[in-house]
Formats: C-alpha cells, sequence, structure tokens
C-alpha cells in the first residue's frame, strides 16, 4: 500500500528531496557562492517535473486513504505553479545577484515552498490543506524578508506573517467545526454528510471560516489589506512569485475544497464568492488609481484579477471552474512578462519603482515599449489580446452560472481599470520628457518579456491546448 | 475514588490556570502554568491515556514550562506596564468578546451533528492495543504524509529562522585550530638580546 501512495506522491517527493541536497550540499561547501548555480538548477529540476506531471497519463489516482488526490485537475494547477516558479526563478538570478542577496537558501525555500503549492493543489483533506499550506506560507514569509538590511522587507515579512497566522487561525477554526459536524476531515466524506437537503447551520459556519481563512491568501477584499505593503516591500523578484504561483495554488484549493468537499451546497457558497468577486474586482480597480509606484500597482491589480477569477468559481458550474483555470494561466503568464519590464526598470543601477519615471520611454526602447503596450492591454482586457479572452470566458460563466448582475459588474470594473493601465501606456508613448532609465540589457528578462507579449497576441489564433486541458481539468475536478 | 481524583485534578487544573492569569509576579504564573499542566496529565491518566499524560509532563513541564521560567527570568520584561497598556482596551474587548459570545450561543443553540458523522468519525482507539500503540499507527502509518509534511515545515521554519538573524561578521577574529596546530615554534619566537638602558 504504502509503495502505491508513494509513486502518487513521486514529483512532490522528487522536490522535497532536491530541496534537502542542495541544502546540505550548499551548506558544506561554497555557500552563497553556489546561489546563482543552485537556482538555475532548482528552475530546470522544475521545468522538468512539470514536463513531465504535464504529459503523465490521465486519470485519478488517490493516495494516504484519498488525504492526496492527483487527478487532471491537479495537474493543470502543478503545470502552472511549476513552469510559473521556474521562470521566476530564472528571472531572479541576475537581479538578485547584483544586488548581494542572492543566498543559496532562496532557491531551496522557493522549491520547498512550491512543494506545499503542489500538496495544497492534491490536498483530499482538509488536514493536507493546512499543512501544504503552511509549508507554502511559511517559505513565503522568510522570503518577504529576505532583504533582512532594509526596513520595508522587513516590514513585508513580518506584516505578511502575522496577518498571514490570523487568517491561518480562521481556516483551522473553520475546519473544527466542519469537522466537529461530519466526523471527518476527508472531503469524500464531508460531501456526504451535506447530501441531504438542507446543510446545517455548524458546517455553514465552519464553510465560512475556511473561505475567510482562504481568501486571505489569493488577497481577495476585505481580506486584501497586506497585499499592496508586501508586495511593495518584498524584493521585486518574491514579489513575482507572490503574484503567480502562490494565487495559482490557492485558486485551485478554493476550488477543490469548494466543489469536492462542498459541492451539494453550491447555493450557499456561490454567494459568498460572489461578494468576494464583487468588492475584488471594485476595490482593486478603484483604489490603484492612486497609486504612482508600479509594484503597489501591480497589487491592487492582482486582486482585481483574482475578483475576475473568484467570478468564475462562483458560478458553481464545469464550465466555471474551466474559465477560471484558463484565466488564471493567462494571468500568471501576463504577470511574468510585466514583472520582467518591472525589473529592467533602473537608474543608475538602481531599482525605480516611480511610473513617472517612465515617460517617454517608447522613444528609447521601442521594441521593450510595444511589448510592454501588449501586455497593459491585454491585462486591460482590451479585445485582440489574450486577456479579453480570459475575461470573456469568466464572464460568459457567471451570465450562464444565473449571476447576471456579477458579470455586468465586472464589465464595469474592468472599465474603471483599464484607466491606470493605459496611463502607463500613455506615460510611455506621449509623457513629458523626464529623466532617463538605464537602457540595460538582460537577456533572460528581455525574452521573456517578449515572448509573454507574443503569446498575449498569438494565443488569440491558438492558446496552445490550454484551453482543452483547462475543460478536461474541470471536468474531472466535478466527478 | 476515580471520581474523587477527577475533582481533585480538574479543581487544581482551573485554579492553575485561574492563578497564572491573575497572578502579579510572572515567575508565579510560570509555577502556576506547572500546576495545570500537571493536573491536565493526570485527567488524561483518568481517561486511560498514558502517553499522552507523559508526553505532556516531559514536553509542557520538562521543556516548554522551563524555558518560560528561563525567559521570564533572563528578559528584563516589565509586566505591570504591559497590562496597564492592556487595561485601555478592556472595556472595548469586554464588549466585543460578549457580542462575539452571544452569536455563538446562537449559533451553536441550532447545532447537531450530522447522523452519519459517528459511523465517519476518524480515530476512535481500538481496544486490543495499547493507546502507544493506536497514536504510533496513525502517526506514521496512516497520517504518514502529515508527519512528513510538518517535518518539512519544520525545515522550513529553522532555515527561515537562521536566513533572517545569522550573521557572520568580518571585525571579529575567530579561533582557527588548524593554523594554531601547526605554527612552528622557530618561525613564532624569535629571542633577541636587550641591553639595558635601550629598547627594540
Amino acid at each position: 500500500m504504502i509503495q502505491a501512495d508513494l509513486t502518487v506522491i513521486l514529483p512532490e517527493i522528487v522536490l522535497a528531496l532536491f530541496a534537502l541536497l542542495a541544502l546540505v550540499a550548499a551548506v558544506y561547501t561554497g555557500k552563497d557562492k553556489l546561489g546563482p548555480t543552485l537556482v538555475w538548477v532548482t528552475a530546470a529540476l522544475m521545468l522538468l517535473l512539470g514536463l513531465w506531471i504535464g504529459t503523465a497519463p490521465a486519470g485519478t489516482q488517490e493516495a494516504f486513504g484519498g488525504m492526496f488526490i492527483n487527478d487532471g485537475f491537479a495537474r493543470f494547477a502543478k503545470v502552472v505553479i511549476l513552469l510559473s516558479a521556474a521562470l521566476v526563478l530564472v528571472m531572479s538570478q541576475e537581479y538578485m545577484s547584483r544586488r548581494g542577496i542572492l543566498r543559496f537558501e532562496y532557491p531551496v525555500l522557493v522549491a520547498l515552498g512550491v512543494v506545499g503549492m503542489l500538496v495544497m493543489v492534491s490536498a483530499g483533506d482538509l488536514m493536507t490543506l493546512y499543512m501544504g499550506l503552511e509549508l507554502q506560507s511559511l517559505a513565503l514569509y522568510v522570503v518577504a524578508a529576505l532583504r533582512r538590511d532594509s526596513v520595508k522587507s522587513t516590514e513585508a515579512g513580518l506584516k505578511y506573517f502575522v496577518l498571514g497566522a490570523l487568517s491561518s487561525g480562521l481556516l483551522l477554526y473553520g475546519a473544527s467545526l466542519v469537522y466537529g459536524y461530519a466526523g471527518t476531515t476527508l472531503f469524500s466524506g464531508i460531501i456526504q454528510t451535506a447530501q441531504h437537503g438542507e446543510v446545517s447551520i455548524g458546517l455553514l459556519f465552519g464553510l465560512v471560516f475556511l473561505i475567510s481563512g482562504l481568501a486571505f491568501k489569493v488577497s481577495a477584499v476585505p481580506f486584501h489589506m497586506w497585499t499592496p505593503d508586501v508586495y511593495e516591500g518584498s524584493p521585486t523578484p518574491v514579489t513575482v512569485f507572490f503574484a503567480t504561483a502562490p494565487k495559482m495554488a490557492a485558486m485551485g484549493m478554493l476550488a477543490r475544497l469548494l466543489f469536492d468537499a462542498f459541492g451539494n451546497a453550491i447555493p450557499d457558497w456561490s454567494q459568498v464568492i460572489a461578494v468576494l468577486s464583487l468588492l475584488s474586482m471594485f476595490v482593486g480597480s478603484v483604489a490603484a488609481i492612486g497609486q504612482r509606484d508600479i509594484k503597489r500597482l501591480m497589487a491592487y491589480s492582482s486582486i482585481t484579477h483574482m475578483g475576475f477569477a473568484l467570478m468564475g468559481l462562483a458560478s458553481g458550474t464545469v464550465f466555471g471552474v474551466q474559465s477560471m483555470l484558463i484565466y488564471m494561466a493567462i494571468y500568471v503568464t501576463m504577470n511574468i512578462g510585466t514583472f520582467a519590464f518591472i525589473l529592467m526598470m533602473e537608474k543608475d543601477g538602481k531599482p525605480v519603482t516611480d511610473i513617472n519615471a517612465l515617460n517617454m520611454y517608447s522613444k528609447r526602447e521601442p521594441g521593450k515599449a510595444l511589448a510592454m503596450l501588449v501586455l497593459m492591454f491585454s491585462m486591460a482586457g482590451v479585445p485582440p489580446m489574450l486577456g479579453f479572452f480570459g475575461k470573456f470566458y469568466v464572464l460568459r460563466a457567471a451570465y450562464e452560472g444565473g449571476l447576471a448582475w456579477l458579470a455586468i459588474a465586472g464589465v464595469v470594473a474592468s472599465v474603471i481599470a483599464a484607466f491606470y493601465y493605459l496611463r502607463i501606456v500613455y506615460f510611455m508613448y506621449f509623457g513629458k520628457d523626464g529623466e532617463e532609465l538605464d537602457t540595460h540589457r538582460s537577456p533572460v528578462l528581455w525574452l521573456l518579456l517578449t515572448a509573454s507579449a507574443v503569446v498575449m497576441v498569438a494565443g488569440i489564433v491558438n492558446m496552445f491546448g490550454v484551453d482543452g486541458a483547462a475543460a478536461a481539468a474541470a471536468a474531472t475536478l466535478l466527478n | 475514588m476515580s471520581v474523587f481524583a477527577f475533582y481533585l485534578f480538574a479543581i487544581c487544573a482551573l485554579a492553575g490556570g485561574l492563578f497564572t492569569v491573575i497572578s502579579r509576579q510572572p515567575v508565579h504564573s510560570v509555577l502556576w502554568l506547572i500546576l495545570a499542566f500537571i493536573s491536565s496529565a493526570g485527567l488524561f491518566v483518568l481517561l486511560g491515556a498514558e502517553f499522552v499524560a507523559m508526553l505532556l509532563v516531559i514536553v509542557y513541564v520538562g521543556a516548554v514550562a522551563v524555558l518560560f521560567l528561563f525567559v521570564v527570568m533572563m528578559l528584563d520584561v516589565d509586566f505591570a506596564a504591559l497590562k496597564a497598556e492592556m487595561a485601555k482596551y478592556l472595556p472595548l474587548a469586554l464588549l466585543v468578546g460578549l457580542i462575539i459570545l452571544m452569536q455563538f450561543v446562537v449559533a451553536y443553540g441550532a447545532w447537531e451533528a450530522n447522523g452519519a458523522a459517528e459511523t465517519l468519525r476518524a480515530a476512535p482507539t481500538p481496544s486490543d492495543i495499547t493507546n502507544t500503540e493506536a497514536i504510533a499507527s496513525l502517526l506514521y502509518d496512516k497520517y504518514f504524509l502529515l508527519f512528513q509534511l510538518a517535518g518539512l515545515i519544520l525545515l522550513v521554519a529553522m532555515i527561515g529562522a537562521i536566513v533572517l538573524t545569522l550573521r557572520h561578521r568580518q571585525d571579529i577574529k575567530r579561533q582557527n585550530v588548524l593554523a594554531q596546530l601547526y605554527r612552528d615554534p622557530a618561525k613564532a619566537m624569535e629571542l633577541r638580546d636587550v641591553k639595558p638602558g635601550q629598547g627594540l
């Protein structure tokens, strides 16, 4: 029995063992000198694992008595998580080496955090879910405070830690209520107890607390307060990491919890998710208007995007889950490109985050400005770009799920949000001449920026099978 | 007899908890806390869970409480000032606490566990093995995955603590044992004949 179980969690074991070996090897040899090498090796391993999981045969395997589920949905989320984490590592190497903050623990912590995320999306039990979540969160708290001599970075880490602990408390309280009601923490057991008609008040109580705890992790309003400060304070490569892989993991985990454990109470949680989605979209778009710091702006932008992804979940249908998965895949791709651009924003070797610094950027670097223009249009959901299709899918899912009001609100919010994306484009093309940013060439960042922009355009013709994979993934979740 | 023991331990545990909170001296608080732990261990023994009782005594009394005692004695924390600070927020905190309590009373008034819950309940202790064995089979067999994940979490916590606090200072002298062993007295020492009235 144990051998069969271990085969199911083999990718996680490989990554965890690699992290342990890398840690020991680096401690006993070159320490921080090994940092860059470790970053590249970790990224390569994640890439390989992503390919391995992506090409694994379809089918659902359960391990440890249903506590760990490896199905199509988990595999889709895992591929997105692994690929985005690998790209983030690749992006961060040069930036962090130059500033002397690339310690060898960074790739190790990221790898262990990714193990946590892989467990999160495969969790079939409230306890597995919590373990994965804590493993991921703890690694994230540390990397947020990685630049320990900077007040802002340590503040970001501490703030994230305190609020994260609070949200974990809410989550655990909810889990204990659900356990008290259902007598089991297995999702398959919980769904059995909720089968007959009216959902009991104890289960609802637990469900609401669970959703609150998880909403914090996806930074949905009103649990978003930490996001701008943590995004701003963390070193930029770490901010990219926050904006991509953990969001996908938390979203996947939320979807599995809602459908696998509470799939018989869809009307009960659908309204909660709909409200979270509505608030996130509006608060995210309105609050970003006043922001001049591009990292804070991206934080509010990610809140808005989470609102849209939640809209897909709120519809409570297979198509809703599919649209959420597609939206998240597109969101992650866009964010990697945009942050590659932000990482290149420098003046005299120092990072610049003020958007006014982009004045007339197009004159000096037309290629990069064009790529950024495509990404910003895509973020705003302007029709020809791929971002539009992501929004279109979730809006359609909401409409078909009987949430027409939410779909309309989503359109309004995306129009408001378009303002600040287009303002960046305006600065780049029509702004006043101001101080010039360094024209610094980093082939890796340049490549990622261009690739991301190309995907946003080419994706209109063919989504490289992502839409089909998402449909298959959503179908496995709802069975 | 066991009823008498139960009330004895229960009253001691409650008293210990109460005095932990209201003692003025932090050291006294920790001592009362130890009483509460030991009384709870007694309650566990009455329930037939000797292993958990032993754990409580060894881990909580032996390690945690003693650590608390050290911290309280070593750190110069002005608990009176902290308490005065807390007193400022007391009325509001009491109000909020009371409201939440009332809400819970309303919620739990309508509480009912699912009928199937009793059959789903995860871990009734089997009667034919000792409870140490039962815990072991849960921890290392059924919840093997969770146990290993907990280990990883602790590892991350340890790495984190080291990453965020360890500093290699360059400006201090460190002992280098190898260099000391390989020192050659002929090179390390030099004999000079210093003439009276003159320096070197």
